[in-house]
């Protein structure tokens, strides 16, 4: 049995009279990727932003084992670039934390992620597949234990998700815990170690990916089939 | 002839020096109290940017009228001295100008802690970082709130007339100069201190619209 990472306890999150997720109940272990999936609008970012703590709940608790919330990083559906250089959003995280100078950390993201030629370029200016590479860099140059990923290859070209996907693959492996949304069943299969299903505000799981895929939930199934 | 022009140029520049004391003060006070305002959540957070907002519309004679009870002899800060000096006119544009800018300011970092919330949230920054960062983002809109706040200060008169008596050599500025001049039958030369002022106006609108045009074509 591996240690749990972190743990939901009956956490219900509302807005006004509306209810958009819960009562959730879930445990995640410390390692490898956990791929959230379900219908648009069944509150699989709610969930992601839950766990980071974006969201705080009206009832129950979320409690993180030993992970501090500067140990997490997040990368949105649509990237949140300031209006700067990329240069100056990939120091962001680090500045905050004090440092006033991080070059090194910079040049060394930059050229991981295919990001040193725009370096100097103004971040709104950049197109899609460039705006979202450089919201994950930015999330992985403070080098955080867990990473949120909100639908981070929606709209991007095949070779840019292939891309983007071997990031993931090779962090997950380096240690790093990533919780990911998406809608790609293909991404889901590629990915996955353990699958959450969310629908309608319900959330079951994690379930190990091949069980996941080999004998879906009732309500996972026709989403399954209809997406392939 | 060299008299009258020295007169113009002293008067100019005490406009220049009220006016552009009166918004550095507003500034720095204005721009992170709606900052502030923008980013923090609080019981009667609503109500104060409504009375911000209300402000706003301050009657610049009343301004003055008030300014002039609390500055008087009799009044509670009397003993101060300021009452006809250009530190009460610069006195009563702050309170003039101070709702505006900081009106402004609040509709501006508003819109953009709406774009930037859940990014600086996750990155765990302070609520001064927070304010910082968003200040310094929207620093071209807030040079165009300094900017109208410059157009309110320089053009008015109510309230300067008040509390600092269009004093000859000491508290007379372009706009009770005009007054004065116009009640005298003065109209050429009434004329020419509102052509200075117009172009003290224009001057700063069109630096200010080349200095921000500057910055955007800059790679940052």
């Amino acid at each position: 049995m591996v240690a749990p990472l972190v743990t939901i306890e009956g956490a219900v999150v509302a807005r006004g009279a509306a209810q958009m997720l819960g009562p959730v109940d879930l445990t995640a272990d410390a390692v490898g990727v956990t791929v959230l999936m379900g219908p648009n609008g069944a509150g699989k970012t709610t969930l992601l932003k839950l766990l980071h703590g974006l969201e705080r709940p009206r009832a129950g608790r979320v409690l993180w084992h030993d992970v501090a919330p500067s140990e997490q990083a997040f990368v949105f559906q649509r990237p949140i670039l300031l209006r700067r250089s990329v240069r100056e959003n990939l120091a962001l995280p680090l500045r905050l934390r004090g440092d006033r100078n991080p070059l090194d950390a910079i040049d060394a993201i930059a050229g991981e992620l295919g990001l040193t030629p725009m370096l100097d370029n103004h971040a709104p200016r950049l197109s899609g597949g460039e705006a979202q590479k450089l919201a994950l860099a930015r999330a992985l140059i403070a080098r955080p234990r867990v990473l949120f990923l909100d639908e981070p290859t929606a709209n991007l070209d095949a070779p840019t998700i292939a891309a983007m996907e071997e990031i993931f693959r090779s962090k997950a492996q380096g240690g790093m815990r990533l919780f990911l949304a998406t809608h790609s069943v293909g991404q889901a299969r590629r990915l996955a170690d353990t699958v959450v299903w969310v629908d309608h505000g319900t959330v079951t799981g994690p379930i190990p990916a091949a069980e996941f895929f080999a004998t879906p939930p009732a309500a996972a199934e026709c989403f399954l089939e209809m997406l392939g | 002839m060299a008299g009258w022009f020295i007169d113009l140029l002293e008067i100019t520049l005490r406009s220049l020096t009220v006016s552009v004391s009166a918004v550095a003060i507003a500034s720095a006070l204005g721009i992170p109290l709606g900052t502030w305002l923008a980013v923090t959540r609080f019981r009667a957070r609503r109500l104060t940017v409504a009375v911000l907002n209300a402000f706003m519309g301050l009657p610049p004679v009343v301004v003055g009228l008030v300014i002039y009870l609390l500055l008087s002899r009799s009044g509670p800060f009397g003993v101060l001295d300021l009452l006809f000096t250009t530190w009460a006119m610069i006195l009563a544009q702050v309170v003039i100008v101070l709702p505006l800018v900081a009106s402004l300011t609040h509709q501006v970092v508003r819109d953009l802690w709406a774009e930037y919330r859940d990014l600086l949230l996750s990155l765990g920054a302070t609520r001064r970082q927070r304010m910082g960062i968003l200040i310094w983002d929207s620093r071209r809109s807030l040079l165009t709130a300094m900017l109208a706040g410059f157009g309110r200060a320089v053009g008015e008169v109510g309230a300067i007339l008040i509390v600092g008596g269009n004093i000859d050599h000491l508290t007379r500025v372009l706009t009770t100069a005009i007054t004065l001049e116009v009640s005298k039958g003065n109209l050429a030369f009434a004329v020419a201190l509102g052509a200075v002022l117009i172009a003290i106006s224009l001057v700063v609108s069109v630096a200010l619209h080349f200095l921000t045009r500057a910055d955007r074509s800059r790679p940052w």
